[in-house]
């Protein structure tokens, strides 16, 4: 949750937080939906327009500060991150967003999106995935599954994709979670809660790209399978799935299952979520593609770990303050005097 | 012991040994305790790339020179009159930078066979031993014998540990040489060993045996001694140029009122900036070590888009890393300090050597139409002045800077008449933080007479606004596609930069007349070789004149008047020629030049020899 001056302001809505440019994606992009929601919560954070920046990089997610009225910078291919860090470094006071895409963020962005997890910088990252380069015309992303034919892989992709979220554990990130374009709800609620944690929030929106992607993430989103194929974390609550909610996950030592409940199995067998628990959430993010682990599993959505850790803004500040009130502020004078000096008459 | 003491004018000292073997500090203390006697000084370090190359070879030999003098210094001198060699390598190595007839002070247990063989000496060769030293004045010490004596009574300390302190005998030595007290340097050994008694005193102690072995020995029949200089009246300090580069831009963050937010990338030999700055945390500096040079710069971009003094600092490879930012900073039209303290290139290149090789780079190296004003640091304390001018510009015309240093002026140390904050010009700035009268909606591109943008930053009611490295409508700042508002676009970016030309001061001509034969246009750290040689020249009568420029992009507003003044125009330059392309670029003037690229600066004895071959 970012520190910020609570003042009367005037109650904002939405439109708000529009701007008067003329959104230029696709239509049916699922960028759309994402711009509707942030819009949405924008207002409910208890934020001052003005102390809100979003920061992006380059690719069609990118364009989403200009569509929104708050500060803004559209920045350069994957250095969003960084530009957010030194921001956030010296203005701990704003509440700064990162929208990035898999391209962006995970490929030519990829060393800072790492660096910037692990200073735990107070700042949100919205990571558009839609497993393609979308604005270059549909090139294979670090997020792409293997053999995926595109323009640039006719023959099929050779690249191991990134999980994206095993990558931000890896890099250590205080918080961890999933969303998607076509739940608005959830994705409200996801948003909410990123803005809500103190430290570098990682989320994951999948983002259909109906141009050059169209249905990578299908089966989590249509009404037909989406109750079998997506799982939605609650805190404390057991994994529970299926149209009648009559599927769970079981832990089995270290090892997922699926089982039907009934017949013996009931909800309290189940895994029981816990966002604080470090060592599941790393099995729950490796669930659908580690291939130890076998079967069939359902896609989690939610907030997958949480966790607290210092941010890097509050320590430098802390670090200028204790070197202030042990030595005082400093002398310029003093300074450029130095040690040891000599007169000429 | 009764003593001829010899009064000299000036002389030219290099400690030189193993990497190991403490010269750096040697020469460093040296240095402090001429400064503190008012003698004019220049310093010229000269350190190996290896932090430890194999012990006693070539490459791991490590140089300090220092020229002193009761006259005004401008370089660290050409050859010296004195070479301190502690194993045969360092003998070796520098040599051939020694005056005809001039000292040699050896540590003869570097000369062992090991050492000989080390330093690529033939089987059986020894320079001490063979007559190739007849021209010079050679004093044998055994360094390393008698410091291990004079410790004697430290049983505490392990063979090593006492050879260890064999540069404090040497500069002992010295000290005696040429008249000196260890006052300065006995309280440096305090402070730096305060906790560590036994260390501590054994090092005074060989600092005093080496002092003694001088006054003792009877074969060293004459001590020196180098007046104080007729410097202008003032205090002063000594002062290198990273440091002195530091305190600019502290010195700047305090005037202007800016929060200083470094971010950088470790690089020599640019990093002892940051670790300068890192010091500083009281004056409200934020330094931050990034992953690498993009995030140095892009996270400086972040902060001064915060609205702090956003400065980055690097050498040439790390430059080639931040191009695309920094065309992001001339899209933003946001203040950001690009700092290259230049090295030998291309790539990785002579890191620890010196090069003026990356100004076509700072003029030229991003993609697109985008202009930069470019600045140049000429000597150690001028680092503090150009940093400084540099922010002002920046944060005042709105527009990243690029400040060109070198590994020269870096390390190399100079007295300062050192400035108080009151000498200083405050620098102005101003945020808008509401709309004018008469505006309805902010407008981020409107300009002023200069061309410049409003500084709006986060935080500020009412003006948010969204800004970008897309093409942007001219004062709208919308994304615009539009062919004719691109080359409005280009056009205004670069008039804005010219226009700084209005706003910085006349090009002076450091020496000589204003009209005449041959002028010697120079930048950078090129000033003291080229003041030193142009003024041997003019004292044998030759019209010769010396201008230096600090203002690189644009340049002064009479730069082309003066280069038309002259039948004749020198550049020197340490690269292959870059000044001289863009001079010859936009004033078609016929201008010579003289380069050299051997990571060394310029001397001026060769300088001489090019200059006359202008008449
Ligand atoms: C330095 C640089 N390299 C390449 C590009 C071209 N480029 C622009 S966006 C992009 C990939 C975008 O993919 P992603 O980040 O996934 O964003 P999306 O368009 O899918 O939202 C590329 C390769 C660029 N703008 N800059
Ligand atoms: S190309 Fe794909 S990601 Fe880009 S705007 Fe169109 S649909 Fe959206
Ligand atoms: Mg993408």
């Amino acid at each position: 949750m970012e520190e910020t001056i609570t003042k009367a302001a005037p109650i904002l809505t939405a439109k708000d937080f529009a701007t008067d440019q003329e959104v230029r994606w696709c239509p049916g992009c699922g960028d759309y939906s994402i711009l509707a929601q942030v819009q949405k919560v924008m207002p409910t954070i208890g934020v001052p327009r003005e102390n809100i920046v979003i920061v992006s990089g380059i690719g069609c997610s990118s364009r989403f500060p200009y569509y929104m009225n708050t500060y803004g910078m559209h920045s350069i291919h994957g250095r969003a991150t960084a530009i957010a860090s030194g921001l956030k470094a010296s203005r701990p006071d704003l509440s700064v967003w990162i929208v990035t895409g898999d391209g962006d963020s995970l490929s030519i962005g990829g060393n800072h999106t790492i660096h910037l997890l692990r200073r735990n910088f107070d700042v949100n990252v919205l990571l558009f995935n839609n497993q393609i380069y979308g604005l270059t015309k549909g090139q294979y992303s670090p997020t792409s599954e293997e053999q995926k034919v595109t323009k640039s892989s006719p023959l099929g992709s050779l690249d191991h994709p990134f999980n994206p979220l095993a990558l931000a554990m890896g890099a250590d990130a205080t918080f961890i979670g999933r969303s998607m374009d076509r739940d608005p709800k959830h994705l409200q609620q996801l948003l909410t809660r990123s803005h809500q944690h103190k430290g570098a929030s990682f989320l994951e929106i999948y983002q259909n790209c109906n141009i050059f992607n169209d249905g990578a993430f299908e089966v989590f989103t249509e009404k037909s399978s989406k109750a079998d194929e997506a799982l939605f974390l609650e805190q404390g609550k057991p994994l529970i799935f299926g149209a009648q909610q009559q599927k769970g996950i079981k832990l089995d030592g270290l090892k997922p299952v699926v089982v039907e409940l009934g017949d013996g199995v009931s909800a309290d067998d189940l895994w029981i979520h816990d966002e604080k628990d470090f060592y599941k959430a790393q099995i729950l993010i490796r669930m659908f593609d580690d291939p130890r682990i076998e079967g069939h599993f359902p896609r989690p959505f939610g907030v997958f770990y949480e966790t607290e850790r210092a941010c890097y803004e509050d320590m430098m500040q802390l670090q200028m303050d204790e070197a202030i009130s042990l030595k005082g502020a400093g002398d310029l004078d003093k300074l450029l005097r130095g040690k040891e000096v000599w007169e000429i008459a | 012991m009764n003593r001829n003491e010899t009064v000299l004018s000036d002389v030219v000292i290099k400690f030189a040994g193993d990497s190991g073997d403490g010269m750096q500090l040697t020469g460093q203390q040296f240095t402090n305790n001429t400064a503190l006697l008012g003698i004019d000084l220049a310093t010229f370090p000269d350190f190996p790339a290896e932090i430890r190359a194999p012990q006693g070879t070539l490459p791991g030999v490590s140089g300090f020179q220092i020229h002193f003098s009761s006259d005004k210094v401008y370089t660290p001198g050409d050859l010296c009159d004195v070479l301190v060699a502690m194993n045969a390598a360092a003998l070796k190595v520098n040599l051939k930078s020694l005056k005809q007839g001039g000292k040699i002070i050896v540590n003869i247990d570097g000369f062992d066979a090991k050492n000989l063989r080390l330093a690529n000496y033939a089987e059986g060769v020894n320079p001490l031993e063979d007559g190739s030293l007849d021209n010079y004045h050679v004093t044998k010490i055994d360094v390393t014998k008698l410091t291990r004596e004079a410790l004697k009574e430290f049983p505490e300390l392990g063979m090593k540990e006492k050879d260890r302190a064999k540069n404090m005998f040497v500069l002992g030595f010295i000290y005696w040489m040429y008249n000196r007290d260890l006052e300065n340097t006995i309280e440096f050994l305090e402070e730096k060993f305060g906790k560590k008694e036994v260390i501590l005193q054994s090092n005074i102690k060989v600092l005093k045996a080496g002092y003694n072995y001088g006054d003792t020995t009877e074969a060293f029949a004459t001590r020196y001694r180098v007046e104080k200089a007729k410097l202008p009246a003032g205090t002063y300090r000594s002062i290198m140029g990273n440091q002195a580069l530091a305190l600019g831009l502290i010195a700047a963050s305090q005037k202007s009122k800016l929060p200083l937010f470094l971010g950088t990338y470790p690089i020599t030999p640019a990093s002892d900036i940051l670790h300068e700055l890192s010091r500083y945390k009281t004056f409200g500096i934020r330094t931050f070590q990034a992953e690498d040079e993009i995030a140095g710069i892009t996270s400086a971009i972040g902060a001064s888009y915060g609205g702090s003094l956003g400065v980055t600092t690097t050498s040439g490879p790390g430059m080639a890393l931040k191009a695309e930012a920094m065309g992001l900073a001339v899209m933003l039209e946001i203040p950001l300090l690009i700092v290259n303290v230049q090295r030998g290139g291309p790539s990785t290149g002579l890191p620890t050597k010196t090069e003026q090789s990356d100004l076509l780079q700072a003029y030229y190296g991003r993609n697109g139409e985008c202009p930069m004003p470019v600045i140049s640091a000429s000597t150690p304390s001028d680092c503090f002045d150009a940093v400084y001018e540099a922010v002002r510009i920046s944060v005042q015309h709105m527009t990243p800077v690029i400040l060109l240093s070198d590994g020269y002026i870096a390390n190399g140390a100079e007295p300062w008449k050192f400035p108080t904050s009151e000498d200083l010009e405050s620098i102005e700035v101003k945020f808008k933080t509401e709309l004018g009268e008469g505006e309805d909606k902010f407008m981020p591109y409107l300009r002023d007479e200069k061309l410049v943008r409003p500084w709006v930053v986060p935080g500020t009611a009412g003006l948010e606004h969204r800004i970008g490295g897309i093409e942007k409508q001219n004062i709208t700042g919308n994304v615009s596609y539009d062919p004719e508002n691109h080359q409005l676009m280009v056009k205004l970016r670069q008039e804005k930069v010219d226009k700084i030309a209005q706003y910085i001061p006349e090009q002076k001509i450091d020496m000589g007349e204003e009209k005449g034969k041959v002028l010697v246009l120079g930048w950078g750290s090129t000033y003291g070789a080229i003041k030193s040689a142009v003024l041997e020249l003019r004292s044998h009568g030759h019209s010769v004149s010396h201008a230096h420029l600090r203002y690189l992009r644009p340049f002064p507003r009479n730069l082309g008047e003066i280069l038309k003044n002259f039948d004749h125009v020198l550049i020197p330059e340490i690269n292959n020629g870059q000044l001289i392309k863009i001079i010859r670029d936009q004033f078609l003037v016929d201008a010579k030049g003289y380069n050299k690229i051997m990571g060394v600066p310029i001397t001026k004895t060769e300088l001489v020899d090019a200059i006359k071959k202008m008449f």
